[in-house]
């Protein structure tokens, strides 16, 4: 062969076959769709929703969504029982959902991450506390003491971001443990720490970057998992408080007249679902895309 | 194994000490527990009557000791609102919470083992694509709606059972499904998982080879082996179950422990919550406990490492 011959290299285009991957599979295109369809809602919420989600029209209580046959246009998923517009405290709910589930995973996620990583990375005694540490977490009935917690010191978004944020860093922590011991034992990170890099440097350079697809899956899990909680403690009454159109407060202000009006607690039902059911394909779709191999 | 089995005896009584501590602490984080108890309109004198009365007077650490030393006792004090014992008051609800905590459990592990071994055998087949399909929906699904779905449709549209009580089995159908659901998707993928690993393995292939029937080595040969870490994942999943039951019992008016819980937390009733907290948690570590030795017994490359 001669030598002037072109040889036709792999360009190792990573965005290329990224897209392919991301192109092929469905459930992340899917969830994507709706997690971006649904920020897009709760940022634009003031232009989008037809009516103030707080004003009260005691002529128009309980009015029914478009589809039944007494339903109108100007309230087209109807009025809640204080004659609120519907599609409105919908769209406004989303802001809150949204803003629970990262403001938790934010949290636990900085609190589980350092904890996990520096068991990883150190392993002897730190390890030891940590794993102590998250099996005291496992024994301690979430939805039980969240509940407590919120009952004493008083129910606000900030005081459920906070308790669920401090109660959700349980998996970051186990997950970013074994990810930072796999990590741990490869040569490269032999190799800055015989050239004399710090600890702090090795974390950043090394081990981080490694472990940031575990970290986003994670994340994502976690967002759900907060989000499903804040509507179950909401929907118990000690969570986000009324007037706040918290999409479990609306399921639990509709349930008394569910029998007579079930689209009341259908409508922020399957919106919390579709959410939810999102984020988690999105989530499954970054882990079937970073780390086939860690699929089950 | 002995050896082994007395490390884990240690370490699940350090959780559970620690665990004690929190719930004892955690009702100490707000305001001054008396003017919860006399209430808001109460004169100081009345406030630092029950001070006295109740000992909140005395410094915390004292406090827990004080606490924890009846508490192994099993007294858990006296409850502000049912103005009985907790520990009674926990004990006779208990059982309902108990019996559906079981029978959420066993509905989750018979929907979900045959479903995992089935997609496992055919890998991306159609069976394997509901499986999946399945676990995806059911983790989405929140379960305080998923209650209240049902009780539309089977008790209100279709007139099968009873929306809220604990007379009959029938009151318990729906809080087992909602209850059991919820760990379904889990059990089921680690079935799978394990059933996948197993079959590609040798000693799977030979007695493939030797011409077993195709039954007896799925199920005589695999399944035993990759049943091992469901067992412990089912562990988990009840304890878990035990502390979910709030919700559903709330919603079904089932009267057990987790609606004792809402009860309580509700009326600011802190030593039956504190209560609560401790007999959930002191459950979940004695089945992580037990299904830790289990494993161990099954499997002796865990107790030897």
């Amino acid at each position: 062969m001669p030598i002037t011959d072109e040889v036709k290299l792999d360009d190792g285009s990573k965005l290329g076959s990224l897209t392919k991957k991301i192109r092929g599979h469905q459930g992340m295109i899917i969830g994507s769709v709706i997690v971006f369809a649904v920020i897009a809602i709760a940022l634009l919420a003031p232009l989008l929703a037809p009516h103030d989600p707080y004003e009260q029209d005691l002529m128009k209580r309980l009015l029914p969504p478009f589809w039944d046959s007494r339903g109108s246009w100007e309230h087209i998923f109807g009025t809640d029982h204080l004659g609120r517009d519907y599609l409105s405290r919908l769209i406004y709910g989303a802001r809150i959902s949204l803003l629970i589930g990262i403001g938790a995973a934010l949290i636990s996620g900085l609190i589980g991450t350092i904890m996990g990583v520096m068991a990883g990375y150190f392993g002897g005694r730190v390890d030891m506390v940590v794993t102590f540490l998250i099996t005291v977490r496992l024994s301690m009935p979430v939805v039980l003491v969240a509940l407590a917690v919120v009952a004493i010191v008083g129910g606000s978004l900030q005081v459920v971001i906070t308790v669920l944020g401090l109660l959700l860093w349980d998996r970051f922590a186990v997950v970013m443990r074994s990810s930072t011991l796999q990590i741990r034992s490869m040569d490269y990170v032999a190799a800055a720490q015989a050239v004399g890099c710090s600890v702090s440097r090795v974390l950043m350079t090394e081990v981080m970057p490694n472990v940031v697809n575990n970290l986003i899956v994670i994340t994502t899990i976690e967002i759900a998992h907060a989000i499903i909680l804040e509507a179950a403690l909401s929907f118990l009454g000690l969570g986000v408080q009324p007037p706040l159109p918290s999409w479990g407060l609306m399921v639990s202000e509709g349930k008394d007249m569910m029998l007579f009006e079930p689209w009341l607690i259908t409508i922020p039902g399957v919106a919390l679902f579709l959410l939810v059911l999102a984020i988690n394909l999105m989530g499954d779709g970054v882990r079937d895309i970073t780390a086939p191999e860690n699929r089950n | 194994m002995l050896f082994y089995s007395i490390k884990r005896f240690g370490l699940a009584t350090l959780v559970a000490l620690t665990v004690s501590f929190i719930s004892f602490g955690l009702l100490y984080l707000s305001s001054d527990p008396a003017i919860a108890m006399a209430g808001e309109t109460a004169s100081d004198a009345d406030i630092e009557a029950i001070r006295k009365l109740y000992g909140f007077d005395r410094p915390i650490l004292v406090q827990y000791l004080d606490w924890l030393q009846r508490a192994i006792a099993g007294d858990l004090g006296k409850s502000y609102y049912f103005r009985t014992d907790v520990s009674s008051l926990i004990g006779e609800r208990l059982p309902t919470t108990m019996m559906l905590g079981v029978s959420a459990i066993t509905f989750a592990i018979v929907f979900s083992v045959p479903l995992g071994v089935a997609a496992a055998i055919r890998p991306n087949s159609i069976i394997d694509r509901i499986a999946l399909f399945l676990s995806v929906m059911g983790q989405a699904l929140p379960s305080f709606w998923f209650a209240l779905m049902l009780i539309i449709l089977l008790s209100v549209n279709l007139r099968l059972l009873p929306t809220s009580g604990s007379d009959t089995w029938l009151h318990f159908v729906m809080p087992t499904v909602v209850l059991g659901y919820y760990a379904a998707p889990a059990i089921m993928r680690l079935t799978r998982t394990g059933m996948l690993e197993v079959l590609s393995t040798d000693y799977i292939r030979t007695a493939r080879a030797k011409g077993l029937r195709p039954s007896v080595v799925l199920f005589k040969h695999a399944l035993r082996n990759a049943i091992i870490p469901v067992v412990s994942l089912a562990a988990v999943q009840f304890g878990f179950m035990l502390g979910g039951s709030i919700v559903v019992e709330t919603i079904f008016a089932l009267h057990g422990a987790g609606f004792l819980a809402w009860e309580s937390i509700t009326r600011n009733d802190l030593p039956t919550v504190q209560g609560l907290i401790l007999v959930f948690s002191l459950f979940y570590i004695v089945l992580t406990f037990l299904a830790d030795l289990l494993n161990a017994w099954l499997d002796p490359r865990i107790r030897i490492s």
